[in-house]
C-alpha cells in the first residue's frame, strides 16, 4: 500500500479572504514578522498498489477532476510506496 | 413549458421554485432526483440553491459528479435551457458549462439580504423582456459568491455579451461599494456562448410575489417563457 499526501493551494494573484484574516489575528497579537499567510487545503490517502510514477499520474488526474479546482487553485502531490 | 428541478442531497430552495414554477407561472413542473438521467421532455432545467452535498470540498464540486449532471450537459449541449441559482451556479461553473469559479465571500460571512443587480445584457433568453441596464432587486443567500473568472475569459465574456447582471446601487451604479461578496466586476450572473445556460446567485425565486418584498425576479421567468414562444399567464 502506498500513502500519499496532497496539498492544495490558492494560485498566484488569488485573494485569499481567510488567509488575510488570519495574517491580521497573527500581527494583532504582536507576531509582526508574519509577512504574508495563505489557506490552503491538505488530504491524506492510502492507495492500493507500488507503482509510484503510475500512483503519481492517477493522483494528478484526480487533483485535476475533482481535488482542485485548476481556475483558483493549485496542487502539489507526494507519494511513498 | 416543461421545467425540471433537479434535487441533489443538501438542495433546499428545490421547493420554492417548484411551487413559483408550478403555481405562480403555471406552468408544468416535475422534480428529477440526482441520480435520474433521463431529461426527456423537459423544456428547462433548473439548478436550485441549497447545500448540496454539503458543500464538502467546495461548493457544488460534488454535485458535478452526480448522474443527472451528465444529462444536465448533453441537455445543455442540445440547446435545452439551464438555469442554476445559488448552489446551482456554483455546480453548473464545477461542471464546466460555465466559466470561472466560486471562493468565499471577501467579509467571511454569509450573506443573506435583498441586493440590487443591474441587466447588463437583454440579447439573452433570461433578460429579454427587461429594459437596458434595469435594476431588480433580488435577494441574495450565499457564503461563496465571490465570483472569479482568468482576465483573459473574462474580456472575452464580455465581448461577447456573457456578463448578465451586475451587483449595483438602487439607481444603477455598479462600484465597489455595491459589491456584497467581492465577486470580479461585480458579476452576479453570466452565460454561456450560446446563452442558454445561465448562473446567478440571487434568487429570483424568492422575488416573484408581492408579499415576499419584490416581483422583480419575474422578470426573468417572463424573458425565457417569452423567448420559448409561451403565452404569459396574465397576472404577470
Amino acid at each position: 500500500m502506498a500513502r500519499a499526501r496532497v496539498y492544495i493551494t490558492y494560485k498566484e494573484g488569488i485573494l485569499d479572504p481567510q488567509g488575510k484574516t488570519i495574517l491580521r489575528a497573527l500581527k494583532s497579537l504582536g507576531y509582526d514578522e508574519v509577512e504574508n499567510l495563505r489557506v490552503g487545503k491538505y488530504m491524506e490517502l492510502e492507495l492500493a498498489g507500488t507503482d509510484k510514477e503510475g500512483l503519481e499520474k492517477r493522483l494528478g488526474e484526480m487533483c485535476e477532476k475533482l481535488l482542485a479546482n485548476p481556475i483558483i487553485e493549485d496542487y502539489d502531490l507526494e507519494v511513498d510506496v | 413549458m416543461r421545467f425540471g428541478v433537479v434535487i441533489f442531497p443538501g438542495s433546499n430552495c428545490d421547493h420554492d421554485c417548484f411551487y413559483v414554477l408550478g403555481e405562480v407561472l403555471n406552468q408544468d413542473v416535475k422534480y428529477v432526483w440526482h441520480q435520474s438521467t433521463d431529461l426527456s421532455g423537459f423544456d428547462c432545467i433548473l439548478l436550485p440553491g441549497g447545500f448540496s452535498y454539503g458543500d464538502y470540498l467546495r461548493t457544488g464540486a460534488v454535485a458535478h459528479f452526480s448522474p443527472v449532471m451528465k444529462s444536465v450537459e448533453r441537455f445543455a449541449a442540445d440547446g435545452g435551457m439551464v438555469i442554476g441559482i445559488c448552489n446551482g451556479f456554483q455546480i453548473l461553473l464545477e461542471a464546466g458549462l460555465l466559466p470561472g469559479a466560486m471562493m468565499r465571500n471577501t467579509g467571511l460571512k454569509f450573506i443573506c439580504r435583498f441586493v440590487d443587480i443591474r441587466v447588463e445584457t437583454t440579447s439573452t433568453p433570461w433578460t429579454c423582456g427587461a429594459y437596458e441596464h434595469q435594476v431588480l432587486r433580488i435577494p441574495i443567500a450565499h457564503n461563496e459568491g465571490n465570483y472569479q473568472v482568468p482576465y483573459q475569459t473574462l474580456e472575452e465574456m464580455k465581448l461577447r455579451g456573457q456578463v448578465v447582471f451586475r451587483y449595483c446601487s438602487p439607481a444603477s451604479s455598479v462600484s465597489g461599494e455595491f459589491n456584497p461578496n467581492g465577486a470580479t466586476e461585480n458579476i452576479a450572473g453570466v452565460c454561456n456562448r450560446e446563452g442558454n445556460v445561465l448562473g446567478l446567485m440571487p434568487h429570483p425565486e424568492r422575488a416573484s410575489e408581492a408579499e415576499l418584498g419584490s416581483t422583480d425576479g419575474l422578470v426573468i421567468w417572463r424573458s425565457l417563457l417569452d423567448h420559448c414562444g409561451v403565452e404569459v399567464p396574465t397576472i404577470l
